[in-house]
């Protein structure tokens, strides 16, 4: 038997694929029990019709790993108040793949609905951290010439070089920081555009995240964040 | 028509609805279950004073449609945007035919608007041209996630889609309001993508693609074809409200549309009866661009706020604007 806090660090590496965010902070678990050899878990999200693609993500995700953690025995995944919720459940308990949970309706699995989002979530980031850099005085030309060994440790680079890692991307201390989603440099003479595009896609990703927090706090009823956001 | 600090403001409600979604239409699960994230939209993004009780949102009288767009909400034009969902509700949600009662009631209040589905194929594209012929329609409000039987949603640049897209051209259907959802066919793609947005618009360059919502959750993707497709309009639809529950991100939308999009290409729109009119017109004449970004983003002046709310719209519809309100010159 495991405890219900490794049971939520666990969930805590899960996140929402199109937010960029864990879905403990999301609010999207409303409950973890703890059995002998098997943990339940319940899911809620935002609106009945999310898309069920995302859904089917999380909930396979949150599986693979509660079942990671030592003594968690077998995750049993409860989507509740979704369209799909008994579809998506089924398919994801019986690990029948996506591609098998809606035959006739998907073609592949999900991995590149994955990419596209972990490419976005990696632009938005790396803007966020050269804002911060820029803000401490940081010029877009240095920027373009600065090697991951000389950037200064914060939050915000420690999230950028982590999700620059799952995309399998150079993390060495040598490698230029200002790269697009597939590695590549982007020189100095196109760095500003590059960056003014990314702001657009932070935004829009950091939006998409507050406006979902209020939609789940409407629709349950939950202490709302203070507004003015 | 909506006056303050004495600057005149012709309004136009470029997306707006006269459904029933009462449990006596639902025909099923899905439609309960999409009125009532409709109302959590309506409840989360409203002021308080002006959350309407579940029933009264469910289904909504004439009366209430008129007062709050004509006599308070300072509209001049209200644009239908059908939205038929006939697989969740028996009668449809909202269909070309129960909006065109109010338009032939009141021909100068009210832009109708038809739909088409190319899932329908022939026998859809000869009934759309007879309604074309019955309403003289001037655009068509098309919905991708819409359910079909099996199918969850469609593309744009589908063959049958292409087909409609032409008999649109055509016809003179000029104003092609497109609204993106969570689901399309294959279910494994983004559903919400605008991707095929982009050659839709290359390929058919004399009408106007108004994507709906502003592209939301997808801005960054409006933004990008944006500055691709001169004839790819916004629709705030959605957007708008933010600017109560939400005044900083709602800044960032607008600031980021005004630079990419620019200010002739965003069209003001309530989406009634999801919000109402009267607030966010007040809110939108008083709002200036806030927050850590403001002194990078283009401001919101009354000039600019003039061709939001009203001109834009009156534009490409070709409606007769009074000659009391100013027309800036296209910028």
């Amino acid at each position: 038997m495991t405890s219900e806090t490794a049971v939520l660090d666990a969930l805590g590496r899960v996140r929402d694929p199109e937010l960029d965010e864990p879905i403990t902070d999301l609010g999207f678990v409303s409950e973890v029990q703890v059995g002998e050899g098997s943990v339940r878990v319940r899911l809620r999200l935002p609106t009945y019709f999310c898309a069920p693609n995302f859904a089917f993500l999380m909930v396979a995700d949150a599986k693979a790993a509660v079942e990671e953690v030592p003594g968690a025995g077998r995750a049993e995944i409860l989507l509740e108040d979704h369209h799909d919720a008994e579809r998506i459940n089924l398919g994801v308990a019986e690990g029948r793949g996506f591609v098998g949970t809606y035959p006739g309706e998907a073609t592949t699995e999900l991995d590149g609905l994955r990419l596209v989002f972990r490419r976005k979530a990696f632009v938005a980031r790396q803007e966020r951290l050269t804002r911060t850099l820029r803000n401490a005085g940081w010029t877009i030309e240095r920027l373009a010439a600065m090697r991951l060994g000389e950037l200064p440790d914060s939050p915000e680079a420690r999230t950028y070089l982590e999700r620059r890692a799952e995309l399998g991307l150079d993390v060495g201390q040598e490698a230029f920081l200002l790269v697009d989603p597939a590695g590549v440099r982007i020189p100095a003479e196109r760095a500003a555009e590059a960056l003014r595009f990314a702001q657009t896609v932070r935004v829009s990703i950091e939006g998409n995240a507050s406006f979902c927090r209020g939609m789940l706090a409407t629709r349950y009823d939950l202490p709302i964040a203070v507004r003015g956001e | 028509m909506y006056e303050k600090d004495g600057e005149k403001y012709f309004v136009v409600d470029g997306h707006m609805h006269f459904w029933d979604a009462s449990p006596a239409n639902q025909k099923n699960a899905n439609g309960a279950g999409f009125i009532s994230c409709f109302y959590d939209y309506h409840a989360n993004l409203s002021p308080p004073e002006y959350v309407w009780p579940k029933e009264k949102y469910e289904k909504y009288t004439e009366q209430d449609l008129m007062h709050d767009l004509f006599e308070i909400g300072y509209v001049d034009v209200g644009i239908f945007q059908p939205t038929y969902l006939t697989d969740f509700y028996v009668n449809g949600f909202n269909t070309t035919e129960q909006d065109a009662v109010l338009k032939e009631k009141y021909p100068d209040k009210f832009v109708l608007n038809g739909s088409w589905d190319p899932r329908d194929e022939q026998k859809g594209l000869d009934a759309f041209e007879a309604l074309v012929e019955r309403y003289k329609l001037p655009g068509v409000k098309l919905y991708t996630a819409e359910w079909k039987g099996d199918s969850r949603g469609w593309k744009l640049t589908d063959p049958w889609a292409e087909r409609y897209l032409a008999k649109c051209e055509e016809l003179g259907v000029k104003n092609i309001h497109v609204h993106k959802g969570p689901t399309i066919w294959p279910l494994d793609r983004d559903a919400f993508d605008l991707a095929d947005i982009d050659p839709a618009a290359s390929n058919f360059p004399n009408l106007n693609f108004i994507v709906e919502h502003v592209g939301l959750p997808r801005l960054e993707d409006m933004c990008w074809i944006g500055t691709q497709e001169p004839n790819v309009l916004g629709g705030l639809a959605v957007a708008m409200p933010f600017i109560y529950s939400r005044p900083k991100y709602f800044a960032k939308i607008v600031g980021e549309l005004l630079y990419w999009l620019g200010e002739d290409r965003l069209l003001f729109a309530s989406d009634y009866a999801l919000w109402q009119p009267k607030w966010l017109v007040e809110m939108f004449v008083d709002f200036q661009i806030i927050g850590d970004d403001a002194s990078e983003l283009p401001q919101l002046t009354p000039d600019n706020k003039r061709k939001i709310l009203g001109l834009n719209a009156a534009r490409l519809y070709n409606l007769e604007v009074p000659a009391e309100v100013p027309q800036p010159v296209s910028a």
